[in-house]
């Protein structure tokens, strides 16, 4: 089950040994008394803030070993080839220093929000992320919404109906769904959704003759409902519905996929079948014996499909025009301005990192087996 | 194994389902008995009909092509019709030709960065899982920082740090996708360590070399090669998602990635992108079909091991 569940691998492996000594280890560990629920969040906590710890340093090495002399970019021609300016530039930027002071610099930056500036539009990236990032963050709940209650229930479908024709048909479509590339997708579905058939409203976030609602959260479906602007929020939810279906179509395979394998073992539990035996109505079994059992597993895979999301919308974006982090990365990308393309990835790493300790977590309190670790 | 679940439960469906097609029981034609066992379903039949088609395009592609990839001959954004099959992009170039073309990069180079993830992935692995203690816990810490991030979101960031180019892509595939291979391989490797015949072997002398290639790794190889057939889609996809941030292959060179990129700002000509992705999407099913019956037809152990690990 180690590779089944990636992240939970990622963090629980950090505990020594494979998975025979990992018991033992637990039970040698005695002194400290604490609650293990607490002894859990503590160790996920730190584990996370390394992982977070790494992340800077995978984004300092790369921005520093680039082969291209980030002086040379900076300057231009005409002033590289003078090496007085060259020398002060380095000195100014602190090249001049050892990696390892430079690394401390980068970090201390990083504690005090500078992620750096960007080559081509010289904002700084923290801010021009602060303005996208709600963007994305409304997208990626539209998506995991869909994907969660349609991934969910085609699995159960499929695994109720093991080896029919709707168990087949749902197979080979989840199949297909984690086979088409997203960005590919997301044209396909503008161009006959909005282009040919006028269903859905055009691209953006809002018909462009709507102002944006007062702005609470960034969330602009949750900011017109809160200052009452119903159109707006019409208006919103409309260009909302497309982009976050093409999105969660991934992530629908991939969590179908994994519902189906996780229902179909616990169907064969001697309490499902006890339930049954008792006579105990259908939907009473599927629901509140067979599901429940079998959504515990499935928590860990929400945490990797949003993973997905998250690289599905550097891709997908663009195509809609939607002015979120993906459309940012994939302009920081064409035009290689590298401290947006690094701070990009340094945000997305992070976020990802706490939304699986924050997986972890639930898991936690859902299987107190996971607390021995 | 992570998550407490009885060990062999956690592939429910590939005991039970392997168990129905075995070849002694009825149910399996006598003509599906002439192919390898992976390929008897029908899923796993399509998919390897399907690779076998763009095989046959990439091997044969300068044959199939009807034009110079490359050459700006024709009016632009032509439709599909009967003298461009596919249209023409903005450019004035064939797209067919362009299409067949590109499975010749594509397909190579997914399967070259599949192979040497595989390889360097179960090296460390192997090293890490053998060796245990300091080289353990620097090889798996490394390994967890890339699980750290999506992959494609690292991806572009090794690449855009490197610079855009095929062999830059295929370096930050490469960099991102080994530790799913060393992870399987160092559990592979400490459960094969502990067992007899290779502590026998140790107490005879047997270096360190010799215990892990002779020992282990036969052990360990069927596994990786189940988990590297099941990556060569994904791998296609990331990098048709480099090519589509423009940090893959270098324009004019034909890319389907590329070619979708080229086609999002041309709704009204929707051929450009439109057949370059379904090129992507086939191919990627083909795998994930054949990939798919691989699992269903492993023993419990392999499954085990390989697990669901899509995306």
């Amino acid at each position: 089950m180690a590779e089944a569940a990636p992240e939970a691998a990622t963090t629980t492996e950090a505990t020594p040994a494979s998975g025979t000594t990992a018991g033992d280890a637990a039970q040698r560990i005695e002194p400290p008394k604490l609650h293990p629920l607490l002894r859990f969040i503590l160790i996920r906590i730190g584990i996370s803030l390394l992982l977070i710890w790494g992340v800077t340093i995978v984004t300092f090495l790369l921005t520093n070993l680039v082969p291209t002399d980030p002086v040379a970019a900076i300057l231009g021609d005409r002033a590289a080839a003078d090496p007085e300016i060259v020398a002060q530039t380095r000195e100014r930027l602190g090249l001049d220093q050892p990696l390892i002071v430079q690394y401390f610099t980068y970090l201390s930056n990083l504690l005090h929000g500078d992620l750096g500036v960007s080559n081509q539009t010289r904002t700084p990236v923290l801010d021009s992320i602060g303005q996208v990032f709600p963007a994305s963050i409304e997208l990626g709940i539209g998506a995991i919404l869909i994907s969660v209650i349609l991934g969910l229930l085609l699995g159960l479908l499929s695994a109720l109906k093991q080896n029919t024709i709707v168990d087949h048909a749902i197979r080979t479509l989840s199949l297909i769904g984690i086979s088409a590339p997203t960005f590919w997708i997301a044209t396909v579905a503008y161009f006959v959704f909005f282009f040919k058939l006028r269903v859905v409203p055009g691209a953006g976030r809002l018909d462009p003759w709507i102002t944006p609602p007062p702005k609470v959260t960034g969330l602009y479906t949750l900011d017109s409902l809160l200052a009452g602007q119903m159109a707006t929020f019409t208006n919103a939810f409309g260009h909302l519905i497309l982009p976050s279906c093409v999105l969660a179509l991934f992530t629908i395979g991939l969590l179908t996929r994994f519902s189906r394998s996780s229902v179909l073992d616990i169907i064969k539990f001697d309490y499902v079948t006890a339930a049954k035996a008792k006579g105990l109505p259908t939907g009473t079994v599927v629901f509140k014996y067979i599901f429940r059992g079998a959504l515990v597993p499935i928590i860990t895979v929400v945490g990797l499909a949003f993973g997905s999301l998250l690289s599905g919308a550097v891709l997908t974006e663009t195509v809609f025009a939607w002015n979120g982090l993906g459309q940012y990365a994939y302009r920081g990308a064409t035009t290689l301005d590298l401290p947006v393309i690094m701070g990009v990835g340094l945000v997305i790493g992070i976020v990802y990192i706490i939304v699986n300790f924050i997986v972890d977590l639930i898991y936690g309190f859902v299987d107190p087996r996971v607390r021995v670790r | 194994m992570s998550i407490g679940t009885p060990k062999y439960s956690a592939e429910g469906s590939t005991g039970a389902e392997a168990a129905t097609r075995d070849p002694l029981t009825p149910g399996v034609k006598r003509w599906q008995l002439r192919f390898p066992r992976s390929l008897r379903t029908p899923l796993g039949f399509v998919g390897a009909a399907i690779l076998l088609i763009w095989l046959i395009v990439a091997v044969f592609a300068p044959l199939i092509a009807p034009f110079d990839p490359l050459a700006q001959d024709f009016p632009r954004l032509a439709a599909p019709g009967s003298e461009n099959l596919l249209g023409t992009d903005t450019l004035g170039r064939d797209v067919f030709s362009r299409i067949v073309v590109a499975a010749r990069t594509t397909l190579p180079a997914a399967v070259f960065v599949v192979i040497c993830s595989a390889v360097l992935g179960s090296v460390l692995g192997a090293i890490a899982g053998y060796f245990g203690r300091a080289v353990d816990e620097i090889i798996m810490r490394i390994a967890d920082l890339v699980f750290a991030f999506p992959t494609i979101i690292l991806a572009m960031v090794i690449a855009a740090a490197l610079g855009p180019g095929l062999k830059n892509a295929i370096i930050a595939i490469l960099l991102v996708s080994w530790p799913s291979y060393a992870r399987v391989t160092r559990s592979l490797v400490m459960t094969a360590r502990s067992s007899e015949y290779v502590i026998a072997g140790r107490l005879l002398g047997f270096s360190a070399g010799r215990s892990l290639v002779r020992e282990i790794a036969p052990n360990v190889i069927s596994p990786v090669v189940v988990l590297a057939t099941l990556d060569v889609g994904s791998a296609i996809l990331t990098m048709a998602g480099l090519s589509f941030l423009s940090l893959g292959a270098v324009p004019p060179t034909p890319d389907w990635g590329a070619m979708i990129s080229e086609g999002v700002s041309q709704f009204a000509a929707w051929w450009i992108a439109f057949f370059p992705g379904l090129c992507i999407l086939t191919i990627v099913m083909a795998f994930n079909f054949i990939g798919d019956s691989l699992r269903d037809t492993l023993d419990p152990h392999t499954a085990q091991e390989v697990g669901e690990t899509t995306s």
